[in-house]
């Protein structure tokens, strides 16, 4: 009973020992120590972290530096006030307001009704009987790595002799099959017990419930890495929604960053455009930073565990 | 002995008389799971079919024909695309730009992704948020950060140039000048996407067991030979992977070129190309066709490597 108990502190101090004596006797925190670990460690983080933050914080406070700031020879990286005016200029000049609502429109619906046909699909891969399932899944993985881009112009020759051009399902329509959700989730699904569902099937459950009821809460983490990946991919979908749109209502804002930059040889309109830049790119920024740990398991799924 | 042998044509007996009831309640059954598979994955198998399946072999009717986008008719020229496509030197400058575009970000994020996760491998403090910050440009808009590094490359007012003014040095014209404009698409891209090859070497990495290390340095193998004869190529597997991901999206790459160079400056890749030809004032609809089509083709032969990669690990889970 009182084993456990005297066998930690002798495995504590273990590590510890082994560590000291790999540097020949010198403390954790001796000199040569500590300039070892700053030279191989903190050194070469701290510069990937600088190299990938100094561009995205000069993006942030250029969009907060009136014209006369911007258009000057001399480098001043902090603005002298927090000028709102880039944001209000890109409002009036495009409608940037319009734009992010047809992002978050776009995004949100097409999300979700991605993930939706992904669980239904990956459900009845798993769990229902049928004769060509093994076809059928070697299909949808081919799909997988087919480049939606080489499908780009006859898509637009579809959608648009269907009336799809300028509208939000003409936007979202193509990209609704999903076949990297459907795969992700055939994958999760395969490991839950099966037992369960059995037993639910024995209670006179039908598939329905046994999915929505059983499968669906269970499965939480991992549709939510799905919802994640796809609300990151479809946030920032670009060559489609460019096609496709052509009334600068209709926009999302990547689209609507082009048409900013297409209009603007003017040097001060930087700021402006940095002020665009950062309506695109801090949403995902902050979803990323509350998340990263679903997001980065969905976008590198397959690498090592597959 | 005997009990046993009695047993089995008493216990064999219900079945016989079952198979018909146990039948029809299996077909009904069947039908039934039939009909819900075809309720739950049919929305999705349709419009992966239509919108995926179909393109491939309309892309490739369409290369058949010489076709301005929006007429009504088109004149079927056969092959004729495919030999502009493969005599005229613009073509011979699209395939140019597309080897080198995808060499260089390929070998770049792999390389600088390998460097970076061994310093996200060390076992200090800020990992953690270091890892996250490497991998946060891989989930931004290519347009957003385009567009950023526009304004840092701007020859007059923009950081770049204010750093080579400090050391007394004119800035050029990084994206007006084709001769750079595609090394500076090419540096941005592997800004962009390190970080993704970053976090899955340092997966591999972490992945290696420690003891094989340890006996290495047991065996007196310093960490450069630990590194070169240890972990290299127990990554091998890891390294196929990311050159097979990071060839397939280097081949797709579109919103950052596009926002780079809107019009194309030394810069057009196969994709761009493909939409330059149909959406980029040309509206030679049939021509860039068949740009897709040669762009799909490579892609297959990638894909063809990765299906089997893949096939491997779906057995494997």
């Amino acid at each position: 009973m009182s084993v456990p108990a005297p066998a930690a502190p002798v495995s504590a101090p273990a590590p510890t020992g082994s560590k000291g004596s790999r540097r020949t006797g010198e403390g954790p925190l001796s000199r040569r120590n500590i300039t070892e670990t700053l030279l191989t460690g903190y050194v070469p983080l701290a510069l990937t972290t600088l190299v990938v933050f100094l561009p995205l914080m000069w993006m942030v406070l250029s969009s907060f530096k009136g014209p006369g700031e911007i258009v000057t020879t001399d480098l001043d990286v902090l603005p002298d006030s927090l000028d709102f005016s880039n944001y209000q200029d890109a409002m009036t000049l495009v409608p940037f307001g319009r734009f992010f609502v047809n992002s978050v429109i776009v995004t949100l619906a097409g999300a979700s009704i991605k993930v939706v046909l992904a669980i239904l699909t990956a459900y009845a891969l798993v769990f229902i009987r049928f004769p060509f399932k093994r076809v059928i899944f070697v299909a949808i993985l081919v799909a997988l790595m087919v480049p939606p881009q080489v499908a780009i112009l006859p898509n637009y020759i579809l959608v648009t002799s269907l009336g799809g051009a300028d509208t939000y399902w003409g936007m979202i329509l193509p990209g609704l099959g999903t076949a990297f959700g459907t795969f992700l989730l055939r994958q999760h699904f395969l490991t839950l017990p099966g037992s369960i569902l059995e037993s639910a099937e024995i209670d006179g459950a039908g598939h329905w419930s046994r999915l929505w009821r059983i499968v669906v809460p269970i499965s939480v983490p991992t549709i939510a890495t799905v919802g994640l990946v796809t609300i990151v991919t479809e946030w920032n979908e670009y060559i489609w929604p460019l096609v496709i749109v052509s009334r600068p209502e209709m926009m999302t804002l990547p689209v609507g960053l082009t048409l900013l930059r297409n209009s603007e040889s003017d040097p001060a309109s930087w700021g402006i455009m940095m002020a665009g830049a950062v309506l695109v790119l801090v949403p995902i920024l902050v979803v990323f930073a509350a998340l990263q740990r679903y997001i980065v398991a969905g976008l590198t799924q397959g690498s090592v565990t597959g | 002995m005997a009990r046993t042998t009695v047993s089995p044509p008493v216990s064999a007996a219900p079945p016989t008389s079952n198979p018909a009831v146990r039948r029809r309640r299996f077909s009904g059954r069947t039908r039934r799971d039939f009909f819900t598979f075809l309720a739950f994955a049919l929305p999705n198998l349709i419009l992966i079919a239509a919108f995926t399946y179909r393109p491939l072999f309309s892309n490739i009717y369409y290369s058949t024909l010489n076709w301005t986008l929006g007429a009504k008719t088109a004149t079927v020229v056969g092959i004729e695309n495919y030999i502009t496509f493969f005599t005229s030197p613009d073509a011979r400058d699209v395939l140019t730009v597309t080897a080198v575009f995808t060499v260089f970000t390929v070998g770049g994020s792999m390389l600088l992704g390998l460097l970076v996760s061994l310093a996200l491998n060390l076992k200090v403090r800020g990992t953690t948020l270091a890892r996250a910050a490497v991998f946060a440009p891989y989930v931004l808009s290519g347009v957003g950060v385009g567009l950023v590094w526009l304004f840092i490359f701007d020859p007059v007012y923009g950081a770049l140039a204010w750093v080579l003014r400090g050391f007394g040095a004119r800035s050029p014209e990084w994206i007006n000048n084709p001769d750079l404009a595609l090394v500076m698409v090419i540096l941005v891209y592997v800004w962009k996407n390190l970080g993704y090859c970053a976090v899955v070497y340092l997966a591999g990495l972490q992945s290696i067991p420690r003891d094989v290390l340890e006996a290495a340095q047991l065996d007196g193998a310093g960490a450069a030979r630990r590194f070169f004869s240890v972990s290299l190529p127990l990554l091998s597997p890891t390294t196929f992977f990311l050159l097979i991901t990071t060839l397939l999206s280097s081949l797709q790459a579109f919103d950052l070129i596009r926002i780079m160079t809107p019009t194309g400056n030394g810069t057009n890749t196969l994709i761009f190309e493909a939409y330059l030809q149909a959406f980029g004032g040309f509206n030679r609809a049939g021509y860039s066709a068949t740009v897709s089509v040669i762009l799909f083709v490579l892609l297959l032969v990638v894909t063809g490597f990765q299906l089997r990669f893949v096939e491997r690990k779906v057995h494997y889970s």
